[in-house]
């Protein structure tokens, strides 16, 4: 590979990092707490709202059931709102981050229902507000399942990344399509799956590391 | 310091109504260490869930320490419930925090200075016996020491009253009577109510004072805990203090037992010893002085609150005369049930 391919990986690399560091956090920061409502309103639980718990799950089914290739191109509107343009890497952070979101809430909701009940029982017998049982008791008791749903969702983000590069959102996944699809430049095709095998080895092992850090448990 | 009143409990569900409570009043003594036994779905959990309105009741009232918890706003109960500790038979402590976080819980949900928590939480792992786990994570540690950590955590708020749901059912004898012998010492030196609900009648006979059977959601019979062992009113308290005095029903004893006697028979009756009557050789005094003979089939000693209690059952053995005169005198002196005749 000349000095000039090398570049061109180095600066993918770079862009998928941006939108999968970018929208990770966006849509882990928005879904979270989706996700804690959802938990939350549902029956039987600490703010049980029947009315609220079915609108949200509602809105998050709707989202988690659009393919993302469509709300890419749904969502331009939106995305010209809030950063200026409908193309390249930071505009394809928007369909990104809300492609996200609802997977983050369920993922979310699905390690809260992991916390046994006793101990949100045992903190109301304390005298815990529902805002102290989430902060206290809920989030750090459901941290572990937390992180390796977020580390899911991070592994997911780079192959719809790479998908974002279809809307000029560059990135990996686009350098691939362009240089090893579209000009038969085998050894470039070859490099962007390596360092995209690499990324997801990497991001799967930081997650199984900090897993195992706060998973008292074993 | 607890009043329950007219308390009554329906679950509404689709598969129909389960009432788990029905009209249940009863007052636990300030200072008091009362028992609640039941077999399983009586509704003790219920019960106890009630007090501190984890449950809400259908209809009723629940008074704690003279404040009627039903007429408080949420902020108010929260507040009350900083009053009453609760311990659970599966401890339910936080996995995620260290022994010493997890007694310091409801202290920080007071928002108390670290050196205030500090103050409280030290002295706590002492009473409790875990200075040397402070730090160690609950899967670190034995079921004995998971409850005394939920032990301290439920006293860590300075409470008037500890509600503990089947706290040692599930740990093995030896480390259930130092659980015990514990939340007495608790009672005894921080004046704290307990409440203790439990199907164990083991529990009830080594800590409590006062006792009170539920059975299919209602209170069927309430006394001081020697009176419920000397004088059980119902079938179902007899059943308890015979699993406590490890006692075989007569039937199994004796299979050709009469209601009836006959010429010839001979009387098996149950002898109830209290306190001193323990101590007196009042069987071989009773033989002496009627010119009977015993048989013993079962006797048991225990200790209940600090009385001795015993029970003792016999065959008497002798002339129709002399058998009347000996069961007389045992009357007279001790507690005696026929129980029927044998031939
Ligand atoms: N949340 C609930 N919804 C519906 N029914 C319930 C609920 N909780 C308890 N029950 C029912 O109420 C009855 C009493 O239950 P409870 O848990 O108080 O019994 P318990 O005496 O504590 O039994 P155990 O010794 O097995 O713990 C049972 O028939 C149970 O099925
Ligand atoms: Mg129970």
């Amino acid at each position: 590979m000349s000095a000039n391919a090398w570049a061109l990986l180095l600066q993918a690399l770079w862009e998928t990092l941006y939108m999968v560091a970018a929208s990770g956090s966006l849509s882990f920061l928005l879904g979270i707490p989706l996700g804690i409502l959802l938990y939350i309103t549902r029956p039987g639980r600490i703010s049980e709202n029947h009315l609220a718990n079915t609108c949200l799950a509602s809105i998050v089914n709707a989202g988690r059931s659009i393919p993302f290739i469509i709300l890419m191109v749904a969502i331009i509107p939106l995305t010209r709102l809030l950063t200026g343009t409908s193309i390249g890497t930071t505009a394809a952070i928007v369909p990104l981050t809300i492609a996200a979101i609802p997977f983050v809430a369920r993922i979310a909701e699905g390690a809260l229902n992991e916390v046994p009940l006793g101990l949100v029982e045992a903190a109301q017998s304390m005298g815990a507000s529902p805002f102290q049982i989430v902060v206290r008791v809920l989030l750090p008791e459901a941290r572990p399942g937390l992180i390796n749903g977020m580390t899911i969702i991070s592994v997911t983000l780079v192959s719809y990344s790479a998908m974002a590069g279809a809307i000029g959102g560059g990135g990996l996944g686009d350098l691939g399509i362009r240089y090893g699809y579209q000009r038969f430049d085998g050894a470039i095709m070859l490099a962007t799956v390596i360092v995209l095998i690499a990324l997801v080895q990497l991001i799967q092992a930081a997650g199984d590391r900090m897993q195992r850090f706060y998973d008292k448990n074993q | 310091m607890i009043e329950l009143k007219q308390l009554t409990k329906t679950f509404v569900s689709d598969g129909g109504n389960v009432t788990a409570l029905n009209n249940v009043s009863l007052y636990v003594p300030r200072g008091k260490i009362y028992g609640v036994i039941g077999s399983s779905g009586a509704g003790k959990s219920t019960l106890i869930r009630c007090v501190n309105l984890l449950e809400t009741p259908s209809s009723g009232a629940v008074i704690v320490d003279g404040q009627d918890l039903m007429q408080l706003s949420k902020k108010a109960l929260r507040q009350a419930r900083h009053t009453m500790g609760m311990i659970f038979q599966h401890f339910n402590l936080l996995s995620s925090r260290t022994v010493f976080d997890n007694i310091a819980l409801p202290l920080k949900l007071t928002e108390q200075s670290k050196v205030a928590i500090e103050a409280t939480v030290a002295p706590l792992l002492t009473l409790t016996g875990l200075e040397d786990k402070r730090n160690h994570y609950p899967t670190q540690l034995s079921g004995g020491q998971k409850q005394r950590v939920a032990i301290a955590r439920a006293l860590a708020s300075k409470p008037q009253v500890l509600l503990c749901d089947e706290a040692t059912s599930a740990l093995d004898p030896q480390t259930t009577s130092s659980i015990l012998a514990l939340l007495k010492d608790i009672n005894r030196k921080l004046k704290i109510t307990i409440l203790m609900i439990t199907h164990e009648m083991d529990v009830v006979k080594s800590i409590c004072d006062q006792v009170a059977i539920l059975s299919q959601g209602k209170l069927v019979e309430e006394n001081t805990v020697e009176e419920f062992f000397v004088n059980p009113k119902t079938a179902l308290a007899r059943k308890f203090v015979r699993s406590a005095t490890h006692e075989k029903p007569v039937s199994e004893i004796e299979h050709h037992l009469k209601q009836k006697p006959i010429s010839g028979s001979r009387p098996v009756v149950r002898i109830t010893f209290v306190g001193d009557t323990t101590n007196d050789p009042l069987i071989t005094q009773t033989a002496r002085a009627c010119n009977v003979d015993f048989v013993v089939l079962q006797a048991d000693i225990e200790s209940v609150g600090n009385k001795r209690l015993g029970f003792l059952m016999v065959e008497i053995l002798g002339d129709e005369q002399a058998t009347k005169t000996a069961l007389e005198y045992l009357k007279a002196r001790l507690k005696v049930e026929v129980l029927g005749y044998v031939c």
